[in-house]
């Protein structure tokens, strides 16, 4: 009987050898593309954009006159736009996303959890032009009573009030509204994840001591996962002031700085989705500078907000 | 007898039985009016769920039939009628090209992410980075393909397919190394202890024992590029016939016709637009469901 190994197998040639060290350099250039393709995204954008950027200054950021005409283009009531519209999401959002995950971790027996989360996560399978079409021909068209009798009631209100002037069914409000449906599973997710993460031990301690539910999850679980919980928040935001064309149909798509949450505006992906096929020349490098800033801002927000979501994860990994 | 005082510990307000008991009904009633808001929070995202999926197939199901799946868009917007078809070959030649491109390349990534890099600094970059580059926005990655490929070699399906890559790419980078995480460590080492190489365990014990949940997970993002618009609009273009190039020529997708489709005043126009969310929702959830299947059935659980 042989039981010398047979050494023409792939194990013991120099072949093999040859195979398993490209293998891995093989995952090392997939994980690099990762690094290039940002990288060359934020240069190459960049460098497009330089035209308009060079000749606008800071006026690019800080004038709110886009005449491409005259070839003048001061971004500010988009930027004022995307933070209004997805300010209002993210409020919208997050109660309701806390609510489901504590409520899917903490109150409904384990069986009910996955249907649940079935049910949310659904709504993010539903793609972002489907909602912009539900809300230019459906949604926009039934709130606009509702927004009315929302300006009779608060108008009148001394500061707050001017936030509830007239308006139409497509401005922020509605923007931030769907925005809010579309965020809503994003942050549903994470923050259950970090919800999961709270010891039982904790919990179990918060009922011995005579605490009702809600108290054990205000006095434990909350506190503990709060840090977690302003990361999804955060996520959820990021996403928001990227999403293009929900708002692109939605929000009204006029270059407006306005106090009223039902006034029509613009946001930054939105004007370059919906100006890009007539835009040429320095037009073009100026919605480029748009995609810019709204690449360095949502960089920027996902940066700080998945280190905050990786610190809360180790912690608790660290405790438990 | 009644001379002796017993001193007694009291608070200063007179706590009694009562008291105590009605102090706990009003917390208990607090912590159930919370739970029902908690409960209430589930119904508030099932409300614009049902309106959403219940206004598409009731305006998709009169406009669908054999003629709006196979024939040409009308080029009059205002014309009442079928036709999608280019639509629907456009979305799934340039979703599906994606896919071929960023699920190798994804799932190589993964590879490195949980087998190589071993908690080193450049993995725990490119794990940070993928992270963080599920959030770009698909308006900016649409023009990142304009400028480096479009502008070169004109608007055509493959840019569409670049696009829709790069999307793809972190999600399914992020989905597949928590699939890897999941195969238990002794079936390395056992396949390691029979002298296999490491590329070896890895293509034929660790791949395979995670496939199903990878699959799962590429399908789902398979699921999400394909009701991506932005980057059609910049980098396909637009047409009203059917072009099986994706090379050469414009093209179009689903994504893009509903979105030029709104903004039309017109009532054939929007009927188009709602047959196409209903073709394109029912492609998004067909996919998600057989993701869903697998990971029911198949997948390596936590």
């Amino acid at each position: 009987m042989n039981t010398n190994p047979d050494f023409r197998t792939p194990e013991f040639s120099a072949r093999g050898r040859r195979a398993d060290s490209l293998f891995r350099y093989a995952t090392i250039a997939a994980g690099a593309i990762v690094l290039l393709v940002l990288g060359a995204v934020a240069f190459t954008t960049t460098k497009r954009a330089w035209p308009a950027l060079d000749s606008m200054g800071l006026d690019f950021f800080t004038s709110d006159r886009w005449a491409p005409n005259e070839k003048f283009f001061g971004a500010r009531s988009f930027i004022y736009g995307s933070l209004v519209a997805s300010t209002i999401a993210v409020v919208l959002a997050i109660p309701v996303s806390i609510g489901i995950a504590l409520f899917t971790t903490q109150v409904v027996p384990a069986r009910w959890r996955r249907p649940i989360v079935y049910l949310v996560d659904l709504l993010a399978v539903v793609p972002s032009v489907v909602f912009g079409l539900w809300g230019i021909l459906v949604f926009a068209k039934h709130v606009d009573g509702f927004y009315g009798f929302l300006h009779d009631v608060l108008g009148p209100i001394p500061v707050v009030g001017d936030l509830f002037g007239e308006g139409s069914g497509r401005g922020y409000m509605t923007a931030g509204i769907i925005l809010a449906i579309m965020i809503t599973p994003i942050i549903t997710s994470l923050a259950r994840e970090v919800i999961d993460t709270c010891p039982p031990a904790d919990r179990e301690g918060a009922y011995a001591l005579g605490a009702t539910r809600w108290e054990m999850i205000r006095g434990t679980v909350l506190p503990y996962s709060k840090g977690g919980l302003v990361g999804a928040v955060m996520l959820g935001l990021g996403r928001a002031m990227g999403e293009t064309i929900a708002v692109a149909l939605v929000i009204g798509s006029t270059a407006n700085i306005s106090a009223n949450l039902f006034a029509s505006g613009d946001a930054l992906p939105a004007r370059i989705a919906n100006e890009w096929g007539e835009a040429e020349g320095t037009w073009r490098a100026a919605l480029i500078g748009l995609a810019v800033t709204l690449f360095a801002v949502t960089i920027l927000v996902n940066l700080a907000a998945t280190a905050v979501v990786n610190r809360s994860l180790a912690k608790s990994q660290g405790t438990r | 007898m009644a001379a002796m005082s017993i001193p007694l510990i009291r608070t200063s307000d007179e706590l009694t039985l009562e008291d105590l008991t009605a102090k706990r009904t009003r917390r208990s009633l607090v912590s159930s009016l919370m739970t029902v808001l908690m409960g209430l929070s589930v119904v508030a995202v099932t409300i614009p769920l049902g309106a959403v999926l219940y206004t598409v197939v009731s305006k998709g199901a009169s406009v669908l039939s054999a003629d709006f799946v196979t024939k040409d868009i009308p080029i009059v917007t205002r014309q009442v009628g079928p036709g999608m078809g280019p639509a629907i070959v456009g979305t799934l030649l340039i979703t599906l090209v994606a896919a071929f491109m960023a699920v190798p390349v994804g799932i190589l990534g993964a590879v490195y992410l949980n087998e190589y890099s071993a908690g080193g600094r450049f993995g725990k970059l490119v794990r940070f980075m993928a992270t963080v580059m599920t959030g770009v926005p698909s308006v900016v990655m649409g023009l990142f393909v304009y400028i480096t490929y479009t502008l070169r070699y004109k608007q055509n399906a493959f840019g569409g397919s670049l696009a829709l890559s790069f999307l793809m790419l972190p999600i399914i980078i992020r989905s597949t190394e928590e699939m890897l995480k999941l195969v238990p460590s002794n079936l390395r080492e056992a396949s390691a202890a029979m002298g296999s190489r490491k590329s070896r365990t890895i293509l034929t014990v660790v791949l395979p024992a995670a496939l199903p949940g990878v699959v799962s997970g590429c399908l789902l993002a398979v699921a999400r590029a394909a009701g991506e618009t932005a980057p059609i609009l910049f980098v396909v273009g637009a047409t009203n016939t059917v072009n099986a190039n994706m090379f050469n020529g414009v093209n179009t997708a689903l994504s893009a016709q509903i979105f030029t489709n709104a903004q039309q005043p017109f009532v054939g126009a929007q009927q188009r637009a709602w047959g196409a969310a209903l073709t394109l929702l029912t492609l998004a959830f067909a996919i998600t469901l057989v993701a869903r299947l697998i990971t029911a059935r198949f997948a390596l659980k936590r």
